[in-house]
């Protein structure tokens, strides 16, 4: 018996966009009970259907045709009272970013039960002895506290958490969760998944979850739609779809994926590159007359070295230091106390004027390809602004700064172009030329592949592991995403809450984890299959 | 779409920016078109408007030409309101700048002093200086600059705050540019929407300041200009409207024009923010 089934669904983007339809010809069932996965890139409209049985597609969209029969009606052509009765009541949605789906100025208790008030249900006393339910019922610890806490007050994970709880306020049939795990760590993925799981079990309700992640599909998943350009590329259950894909773009994204096989790791031991002795850095958050500030310790005591043409890759959870480490590096952060030292030069030591001069031993590739670009330079500039700092000849730095393009795969004419005219993961490669335009000891790389779609990451992680052999780069790799570092790391370093709790070869670290936080971490990784050797 | 394809397609900045062309041609053209000055008397006082040839807006109490005063007082308007928001973009600007790009005391100092200036009323500080300095074109205009900058220069350190924190201004760090490179050739060209946008209203707002001077009777005695018409006209309001109806109505249009300007500007330049068209 389904409870949902979409028939036929076209909507319609605004003209000027790149394509007429942002899903075209869509049908699904979800049955009672059942999970069922979109996935799909970005831009392949996976969203845009939870929004348009939402009704909440953005201005200028609109559906063009179809049905969606959901209790025996056609939602999309309910009147907006009609929808909003539905909404929260019979069909509920969770989103990606907790941070902004919760009022920043209501109690989490106000706004559970701000749910039962717009549907005019219980009595206000009863309201509150119900969102306390709910809270219980999602797990949240302390739930009398957290009744009475504001978002701010609460982890990521416990704000979707909360999120949930609403959600789940009215027993809903079916639950719409759009990526409700991508911006929170691996450990809390893991729980929240378990939830998910947990209450569809004992609701029996429908879930419609929407992902781009195969690792996620791989846990909960019964079925699974793959989506591209806005048409359904492939269908089936989640065993036939990941096991034994039939369409080329689903077999593409699934080879994309960094898979769980540990390579053995290779030797090396050279001069090193990059020191870091007994590095420290605090932040004090807030405080004033009257009030301690917060202590947080970003880099508690860490060492470590970067061989010359090794790359270490450092992973955390958010909050861990992993970041504050590769900018105090850099010197975009100045440590408190503690040597990093470049080829002789200790750079935390160093003052503003001589630290300029020695800037370009080490170069950093950034995480966001859309904000690391100056949107108002033709990316010739971006590539030579650098080394004519630096004092190379400009003729000579806009010839280097061609032959890199060529190199990081755009071609020596986009120099010409400015940022907005390349994709995300083209911007990465500019921003890879930058780093390299500088002649650098060290590049650290932080989380420069988390932003871009599967397919993306996986040409990009290439390119790295090319550039790398042909130059010979020491690399300082920084991600959360365990997958990404396996495929490229020589040597795994771990932080937690701002120490360094374990660092070593990439298959030691991997199949032989020794600290409890590690373990953790492995065990966290979405889709099974994980910590194999290669063969 | 470009910048210019997006300003067209808003029907009132179009207009706005009509009608400020046209007051402008005006005010270039005063000398060709009334060669003999606002202030030579041409007629009998108070001739109502439309009833003597040559003289479409007839005369003021002295006998003046009206359309003549106001041909005339239109430059006095666009100068005052250009030169004083020229003037205080040039303080506003860098000043912003610095503190937002700095933070720490700089930011505190410059703020400070920014808000010196902001908890005194605009319009008193600019009566107050007038008189200090004596009447005149050049003291109008900078006790307008003077009493105007703050605003800007709190959007400049916003914006250079906000622009500052963006990866490529880190990329740049790294490359070893000099912070003051870094400041005026990667942030600041960054921040100029939003400062057009906000100058585009200054102009309007310094108009306004240099009317209600002129109507007090703190302009400059030697200069014909909008705000001085109405001044004089105030005490024959009841009998002779046109005194004061007509150099109210060129104030009211040309701020309109300078406002729908402004707004069009900000749509244009901003394209993710307007209001129509998101998708």
């Amino acid at each position: 018996m389904s409870v949902l089934k979409i028939t036929d669904l076209s909507i319609a983007l605004p003209q000027g966009a790149d394509r007429g339809f942002a899903v075209q010809q869509c049908s699904y069932e979800i049955a009672a009970g059942e999970i069922l996965c979109v996935v799909g890139e970005s831009g392949s409209g996976k969203s845009m259907t939870a929004n348009a049985l939402m009704g909440l597609l953005p201005e200028g969209v609109s559906v063009a045709g179809g049905t969606a029969y959901f209790g025996g009606k056609d939602i999309l052509t309910v009147s907006e009272a009609e929808q909003r009765a539905l909404r929260g009541d019979r069909i509920a949605m969770i989103f990606q970013e907790p941070m902004t789906a919760l009022n920043p100025l209501m109690r989490i208790g106000d706004q559970i039960a701000e749910v039962f008030e717009a549907h005019k249900r219980h009595r206000p006393a009863e309201r509150r002895q119900k969102a306390l339910e709910l809270i219980r019922e999602v797990q949240l610890p302390d739930p009398e506290k957290i009744v009475r806490a504001y978002p701010f007050q609460l982890s990521g994970g416990q704000r979707q958490r909360a999120m949930i709880a609403m959600a789940l306020a009215l027993e809903p049939e079916l639950l719409i969760a759009d990526e409700p795990t991508t911006a929170l760590d691996v450990t809390t993925q893991a729980q929240i998944l378990k939830l998910i799981l947990d209450l569809r079990e004992r609701r029996g309700m429908a879930v419609m979850f929407i992902t781009h992640d195969f690792g996620v599909v791989a846990e909960i998943a019964d079925r699974v739609i793959v989506m591209r350009y806005g048409e359904i590329v492939e269908r089936g259950s989640a065993v036939e779809v990941l096991e034994n894909p039939q369409h080329d773009y689903t077999k593409r994204l699934l080879a994309a994926i960094p898979s769980g096989l540990v390579p053995a790791s290779t030797e090396v031991a050279k001069a090193p590159a990059l020191e870091i002795r007994n590095l420290k850095k605090t932040y004090r958050i807030g405080g004033g007359l009257f009030r301690d500030a917060r202590v947080v310790q970003a880099i508690n005591d860490v060492s470590l070295t970067i061989a010359r043409g090794e790359v270490l890759g450092l992973v955390g959870e958010s909050g861990s230091g992993k970041s504050t480490l590769g900018r105090a590096v850099v010197r975009l952060v100045t440590p408190e106390s503690g040597e990093i030292i470049v080829s002789g030069t200790d750079m935390a030591a160093l003052g503003e004027a001589e630290l300029r001069a020695v800037r370009y031993k080490v170069q950093m590739v950034f995480q966001d390809p859309y904000a690391s670009l100056n949107p108002r330079h033709r990316v010739m500039r971006a590539l030579t602004d650098g080394p004519i700092a630096k004092g190379v000849a400009k003729e000579k730095a806009r010839e280097r700064a061609r032959a890199l393009m060529e190199t990081v795969g755009l071609g020596a004419d986009a120099v010409e172009r400015y940022p907005h005219e390349f994709s995300g993961g083209q911007r990465q490669r500019i921003g890879i030329a930058r780093a390299l335009a500088m002649d650098p000891e060290l590049i650290i790389a932080d989380e420069a592949v988390s932003a871009l779609d599967v397919s993306i990451q996986a040409q990009v992680l290439d390119l790295l592991r090319d550039l790398r052999r042909r130059f010979d780069l020491s690399i300082l790799f920084i991600t959360h995403d365990l997958r990404v570092a396996a495929q490229l790391c020589d040597r795994i370093a771990v932080m937690q809450k701002g120490k360094l709790v374990e660092i070593g070869p990439v298959s030691e670290v991997f199949l032989n984890p020794q600290h409890s936080y590690t373990q953790t971490l492995l065990a966290a990784v979405p889709g099974g299959g994980w910590g194999k050797a290669a063969q | 779409m470009t910048f210019w394809k997006r300003f067209i397609t808003n029907r009132g900045a179009l207009f706005g920016l009509a009608i400020l062309i046209a007051v402008l041609l005006l005010a270039l053209l005063a000398p060709l078109l009334f060669p003999r000055g606002p202030w030579a008397m041409v007629q009998r006082p108070f001739l109502v408007p439309f009833s003597t040839d040559g003289l479409p807006l007839g005369t003021d109490t002295l006998g003046r030409d009206v359309l003549a005063g106001l041909v005339y007082g239109a430059r006095v308007s666009l100068l005052v309101g250009l030169v004083s928001t020229v003037m205080a973009l040039l303080i506003g600007v860098p000043l912003g700048a610095l503190a937002g790009f700095y933070g720490k005391w700089v930011d505190e100092a410059a703020m400070r002093f920014t808000e010196f200036f902001q908890t005194i009323p605009n319009f008193a500080l600019a009566i107050v200086l007038v008189a200090i300095l004596e009447p005149s074109l050049t003291s109008i205009t900078i006790a307008i600059a003077i009493v105007s900058w703050p605003p800007v220069a709190r959007l400049v350190r916003a914006e250079v705050m906000s622009v500052t924190r963006r990866e490529y201004v880190d990329a740049a760090r790294l490359a070893g540019l000099s912070n003051m490179h870094i400041l005026v050739r990667q942030v600041l060209p960054n921040t100029v929407s939003p400062i057009i946008v906000m100058a585009s209203l200054m102009v309007a707002t310094a108009i306004l300041l240099e009317s209600s001077l002129s109507f007090l009777g703190l302009g400059d005695p030697n200069i014909m200009s909008w705000g001085f018409q109405i001044g004089a006209a105030r005490t024959v309001i009841r009998s002779a409207w046109w005194l004061s109806f007509f150099p109210g109505a060129a104030i009211v249009l040309t701020v309109l024009a300078l406002n729908l300007i402004g707004e069009g500007l900000n749509d244009a330049l901003n394209p993710h923010l307007s209001r129509k068209g998101r998708s």
